[in-house]
């Protein structure tokens, strides 16, 4: 194509300088020109007749000429002496708009006395996969299933619409509630091999408050400098031991209010409020959860891949409400909190400790379960506590793995003690995800 | 007392057109300082620029702070580096961030790798046994000046696109970037000339736009792969490799720990150049010009001083 551009251009310049040479000269050079443009014609013709597949098309120049805006390339077409294309991008193209999938999987060990929570020597405790995809311009859609040894589980599905007026978000399908912080984190983030006692007594351990349903929430107006969002969440109403729908109009609702302000570039800190509310599944009446969590952050920016700090702390109170009616008080309210600390210090190396402290109903389930009975001993509205403390040390071979080890010391309710140590190691395989915050 | 009404409404006057004025700026989010300070050269007074990541932390590391939702609520543009450089933060931030023009695929989204040059463009199988690779090419492209020049041009038009009303002044205040660019490489290439060919050892493979750009040939890098820390091993693999070639130079980004480097630099008798892949790396470094004159005047010495 650049050669029947070029001849005429080159006649034009030969007609130009040499206007006093012998025209004939002049002449038979023309015609020589035209023989060859015959020649590069017919060669062309012969390439179009060969199937597309069989060209060879020369690659995109690597150094672009400078850029023009998109559209204005599009309308355009292709610029004159650009390389001829020929042909489609492929039916592999089609395959770009597959979703993101990722593997997560996360094997743990247990060694020593478990107590009332044995849990397994060795599991492969969760294989996680996860379909991640711009449905439109309107929304994108997150798939989380999590396949444990036997069973399979859809963590969460849902569609967020991501193009909604007043700065509004709205969440749809299954997902976890925003009731704190552990209850919203998949286990592969987590800080620790487990989840603290208050999680395992009061918010149904690993499963959670994760229920289908809408979430809606907004960035609120705030002094400058202050992110301020709510969130309110309307879900089906079933959590394994702690809400339960037996009708439509059972449905329960979670209202989180997050606050977060940076101290300086390298700290930050995150304070929240959450309230859950939902039928009891031990009684024709409403039983409530109540929390409050609290989040600082320390990275120096110029070494954040070698140092950093986060200490968390959770506090949960819970009003459930007991049946059948054995005595004057069928309501508990149990109460728990956990404080934890996190320190890198170094690019692969994390330090940790916990320390957890959770009451619980004295028959009420608990997620992995108590292995003792209710104590019928005790009136139904009793309330034991459980105290844990543990250390963690975890190493990040790379960004895709890690290994982790967490001696636990947990003193139940009912006077056992378990020493146990925890270790796990997680990987990741597939679409690179977001790092936690 | 007229005189005074007089002046009061001047003065309301004036300070409405300032409210509307700022009204109309467009307001710009880039991904990272280069972006940022490319942007201010095309946009100046027209626009608000601001960027996410600072010019002296790991752009592939950083955090999703709430606190950037709140200037990415408000962007009418979002400018990208693209090619997964933001793939561990970005994503959550343009979600979360309730603003419609700027999610991927908008109007107001540009991811500025379509538009550059972009080397190191994986062939054949890529698998993380390579390391942290980036899969669609080198992101770290806007370390060659002719890429901030394509960089400078789309934004060019982005923002006519967006603002026609300004385009001219989009088109005038490019041009003469272009031609500060134009002349500001001539004397950096001058001062590279004579080091043109020498051959150097990088930590991270930041910098093959800018040694292709300047002509320096990179041989080997600190890290045994992209993302993974330097080992013992390959810390000696690299010290030999850098006997045998004479090679004495070590370019490192601000961000990463020294103590190899130096251990290398000071086995092989070389130097350790901390190199900024960034504006913002270093306080007085605070625009695209200023970050080549700081690289390039810091390259010349130290090629002076292991002559």
């Amino acid at each position: 194509m650049r050669v029947f551009m070029l001849v005429p251009a080159v006649a034009a310049l030969f007609a130009a300088q040499l206007p006093a040479q012998d025209t004939t000269e002049l002449l038979n050079r023309m015609k020589a020109m035209e023989d060859r443009i015959r020649a590069l014609e017919a060669e062309v013709r012969t390439l179009k007749a060969q199937p597309p597949g069989t060209v060879a098309v020369a690659a995109p120049a690597a150094a672009p000429a400078l850029p023009t805006a998109p559209v204005e390339a599009a309308a355009q077409g292709p610029p004159p002496g650009a390389p001829l294309t020929l042909g489609g991008a492929g039916p592999a193209a089609a395959k770009v708009l597959n979703p993101d999938i990722s593997v997560i999987g996360d094997f743990l060990g247990a060694a020593g006395n478990g107590a009332n929570r044995g849990t397994p020597s060795l599991q492969m405790h969760e294989s996680e996969v996860g379909f991640q995809e711009v449905i439109d311009p309107y929304a994108r859609a997150d798939f989380f299933i999590s396949f444990g040894e036997q069973g399979v589980n859809l963590e969460e599905g849902y569609l967020t619409f991501t193009a909604l007026p007043a700065g509004l978000q709205l969440k749809v399908g299954k997902m976890r509630a925003a009731f704190g912080k552990v209850n919203a984190l998949h286990n592969h983030v987590l800080p620790w091999t487990d989840r603290p006692l208050v999680s395992q007594n009061l918010l149904s351990g690993e499963d959670g408050i994760d229920d289908a349903g809408l979430s809606l929430s907004r960035i609120l107006p705030a002094p400058k400098g202050i992110f301020l969002e709510g969130t309110a969440q309307v879900f089906r109403g079933d959590t394994d031991g702690v809400f339960q729908a037996d009708k439509r109009s059972h449905v329960s609702t979670v209202g989180h209010l997050r606050l977060y302000r940076d101290l300086n570039e390298s700290t930050n800190i995150d304070l929240g409020g959450s309230f859950a509310r939902g039928h009891s599944p031990w009684a024709d009446a409403w039983n409530q959860l109540y929390g409050a969590d609290a989040t600082l952050r320390w990275k120096p920016l110029r070494r954040a891949i070698y140092h950093s700090f986060v200490a968390r702390g959770e506090l949960i109170w819970a009003r459930t409400v007991l049946a059948p009616v054995r005595s004057n008080s069928p309501i508990v309210t149990p109460f728990g909190f956990y404080v934890s600390g996190e320190y890198q210090f170094a690019r692969r190396w994390f330090l940790g400790a916990r320390f957890d402290r959770s009451q619980r109903g004295n028959c009420l389930p608990t997620n992995p379960a108590t292995t003792t009975a209710c104590d019928t001993r005790l009136p139904l509205n009793a309330l034991l506590q459980d105290t844990g403390g543990s250390l963690l040390l975890t190493y990040w071979p790379s960004e895709f793995s890690q290994i982790r080890g967490q001696l636990r010391r947990t003193r139940y309710g009912e006077g056992l003690t378990a020493n146990e140590l925890l270790f796990q190691f997680q990987f990741s395989m597939g679409a690179h995800g977001a790092h936690p915050f | 007392m007229s005189k005074r009404l007089f002046a009061s409404s001047v003065l309301l006057l004036t300070a409405a057109a300032g409210i509307t004025q700022a009204a109309s700026k467009l307001n710009v989010m880039t991904a990272t300082q280069d972006l940022a300070s490319l942007a201010r050269e095309v946009g100046g007074d027209l626009i608000n620029a601001d960027s996410i990541a600072m010019g002296y932390q790991d752009p592939h590391f950083v955090e999703p702070k709430p606190s950037f939702l709140l200037k990415l609520q408000k962007a009418d543009l979002l400018v990208v580096v693209g090619l997964q450089l933001e793939i561990g933060w970005l994503p959550p931030l343009i979600t979360q961030s309730r603003n419609s023009k700027i999610q991927v695929g908008a109007p107001g989204y540009l991811d500025m790798s379509q538009s550059c040059q972009i080397l190191e463009i994986p062939t054949g199988q890529v698998t993380r046994a390579m390391g942290d690779v980036h899969p669609l090419g080198n992101p770290h492209y806007w370390l060659d000046p002719d890429n901030g020049r394509r960089i400078a041009k789309t934004l060019a038009a982005k923002l006519s696109e967006m603002q026609p009303a300004n385009a001219a002044a989009f088109a005038q205040r490019y041009a003469d970037f272009d031609k500060r660019l134009a002349a500001a490489e001539k004397g950096w290439e001058a001062k590279m000339a004579p080091y043109r060919g020498r051959k150097v050892v990088t930590y991270h493979r930041s910098w093959p736009n800018f040694c292709d750009h300047f002509g320096l040939v990179v041989v080997d890098y600190v890290e045994p792969k992209p993302g993974i820390p330097p080992s013992p091993v390959h810390t000696l693999e690299v010290i030999n490799t850098m006997k045998r070639e004479g090679i004495k130079l070590i370019l490192v980004e601000p961000y990463f720990d020294l103590r190899a480097p130096n251990k290398i630099a000071q086995d092989v008798g070389g130097q350790v150049a901390v190199l900024l892949p960034s504006v913002g790396g270093v306080k007085q470094v605070t625009d695209y010009f200023q970050l080549f004159d700081y690289d390039i005047n810091l390259l010349v010495s130290l090629f002076e001083k292991v002559k």
